[in-house]
């Protein structure tokens, strides 16, 4: 459990870390058109955009695999709980 | 019927409290504790930050009022009161409407104390609109009651329940402090703005009206094993 | 409708992996650039995190006044998610913010208001995990709170003047966006009826699970 929450915020991390390095400069008001922005502030949106693509799939799938997980732990108990019922029944 | 045991409850309550006055002591302790907390972070050169009156008047409020909850209901937990009031022969949401009650007039005695102080210690024209703050203290005061009464009520048989509330409570009372605290910006502005403050004050008290309906509706249901 | 599960599940994720090609080819907006196609999703994941609120705060009445239990089950997966569909937009929002905006972060009312209300989905959560006995009648309460406040997140931004896009977006969207909008949308829409059901269904095994135990205690 452990082991894999750690995979989870690695994988998180890293997909972050280009990002978090860009310092954020002064905020502005209003939109300014991309074109006219000084080059300094014209970040590259491309790795924002798949950030924010690749987080929806990762964030959907672990939610997907945490439900099929846990839906497995339930399903095998049930089927103990029946074995055992079977085999004390005859009583 | 329902009026009358709502004011027993608090006569109930007053009556236990004026004897040792122990939450209001420590509420007021605790109030004055943030306040002076808060003036280490919110003042610069000796001056304090424009409008931070209002924000500090109003987390005050929200932590004192937390605790004040929190004492209230283990009160009757630790008095193992709250079964027997739950199988008083009187409507339950009359009881929830006493506590409430008596935690709208405990929050009041405080606010008493603490609006005069912050006014002072922070330099702020909090009574340039007096019957205004009035009235947004008390909607904003009585909307904090409503859901906080509700929750502390409902946490009293949990384990966790002294880290649940503030958990629980604080992002249901972010609205109200919102416009607790843009209400109170506005009357301390220089040219101080009434109509504004009119309108965080109308809106204080919709959202009182729909929490206050929602509680008296909730409390039944959640009492009930 | 079990047998359905799969290939709608597959069918999702072929949409959601098309998605980016119609993305590709919506209108250029002008103003922000590139970075303003993350709108197709974080529009959509914000509306399927009130949908999913409503949900639950539905549910949960229904649960607190009917004492309906799958109404309860129907409340907790849509609490989990709303914290999910919670989690992508509070993500995808600040992507989106850095480059549009300058900043990560600006405390104005509608991010403010998502905030308040993943921490409440997140709150519902901690209820039914920490919260001892009655915690589901505890979390359904609070649900219906929680739902109370939705409207005040909504009518927030037309109080409020604030720098995020008003309400008015999504239907005044240009004719070269809807199209790719209404399709990433109708797939996020799709991936959460899709999790919604799984997460019912779980909920629904462990209740059988329990009746089980208590119906072996019984006998034995």
């Amino acid at each position: 459990m452990m082991r894999r929450l750690l995979v989870i915020v690695w994988l998180v991390a890293a997909a972050a870390a280009p990002v978090l390095a860009m310092q954020p400069p002064a905020a502005q008001s209003e939109y300014v058109p991309v074109k006219d922005l000084p080059p300094v502030d014209q970040l590259p949106a491309a790795p924002l955009l798949v950030a924010a693509y690749s987080f929806i799939w990762l964030v959907a799938m672990f939610y997907l695999w945490t439900i099929w997980r846990r839906l497995n732990k339930v399903e095998t108990e049930m089927r103990a709980l029946e074995q055992r019922q079977h085999r004390g029944g005859g009583r | 019927m329902f009026l009358r045991t709502a004011l027993l409850v608090l006569r109930k309550d007053f009556t236990i409290e004026v004897k040792s006055r122990e939450i209001l002591y420590t509420t007021l302790l605790f109030a004055l504790s943030c306040v002076l907390v808060f003036s280490i972070a919110f003042v610069k050169e000796g001056e304090p930050l424009e409008d931070a009156a209002a924000g500090i008047l109003w987390i005050a409020i929200e932590f004192a009022g937390t605790l004040a909850l929190g004492r209230t209901f283990e009160r009757e937990r630790y008095g193992e009161t709250l079964r027997a009031l739950l199988l008083a022969p009187a409507p339950r949401t009359a009881i929830y409407v006493g506590k409430m009650l008596g935690i709208v007039v405990l929050l009041g005695v405080c606010e008493l104390l603490l609006v005069p102080l912050v006014a002072l210690l922070f330099r702020s024209p909090l009574f340039a609109e007096p019957v205004l703050l009035v009235a947004l203290l008390l909607t904003g005061t009585i909307g904090f009651a409503v859901v906080g009464s509700l929750f502390a009520a409902m946490l009293v048989r949990a384990r966790t329940r002294d880290v649940m509330l503030p958990i629980l409570l604080y992002p249901m009372t972010v609205p109200l402090m919102i416009a607790g605290v843009r209400g109170t910006v506005a009357l301390t502005q220089t040219p101080a703005d009434p109509t504004s403050a009119i309108m965080w004050i109308g809106l204080l008290a919709c959202m009182d009206t729909v929490f206050l309906v929602l509680a008296l509706w909730t409390f039944e249901p959640v009492m009930t094993e | 409708m079990r047998k359905a599960f799969l290939p709608l599940l597959v069918v999702t994720a072929a949409m959601f992996a098309y998605a980016p090609v119609m993305i590709a080819h919506a209108d250029y907006e002008s103003t922000m650039g590139l970075v303003q196609k993350v709108m197709y999703f974080h529009a959509p994941s914000g509306m399927v995190m009130l949908i999913s609120a409503v949900v639950c705060g539905v549910a949960s009445a229904l649960f607190l006044w009917r004492k309906d239990p799958a109404a309860d089950r129907v409340a907790l997966a849509a609490a989990e998610l709303t914290a999910l569909f919670g989690l992508i937009v509070l993500v995808t929002g600040p992507l989106w913010a850095r480059k549009a905006w300058g900043v990560w972060w600006v405390w104005e009312a509608r991010l403010t208001m998502s905030f308040v209300g993943w921490l409440i989905a997140v709150g519902y959560l901690f209820v039914r995990k920490y919260g001892g006995p009655g915690s589901d009648k505890l979390g359904a309460a609070l649900a219906v709170f929680g739902t109370a406040n939705v409207p005040f997140i909504y009518v927030s931004v037309n109080i409020w003047r604030t720098m995020h896009p008003m309400t008015t977006v999504v239907p005044t969207l240009q004719a070269g966006m809807r199209g790719a909008f209404w399709f990433s949308a109708l797939t996020l829409f799709m991936l959460y009826g899709l999790l919604l059901t799984a997460r019912v269904h779980l909920e629904r095994q462990r209740a059988v699970l329990d009746e089980l135990y208590l119906a072996e205690e019984d006998r034995s």
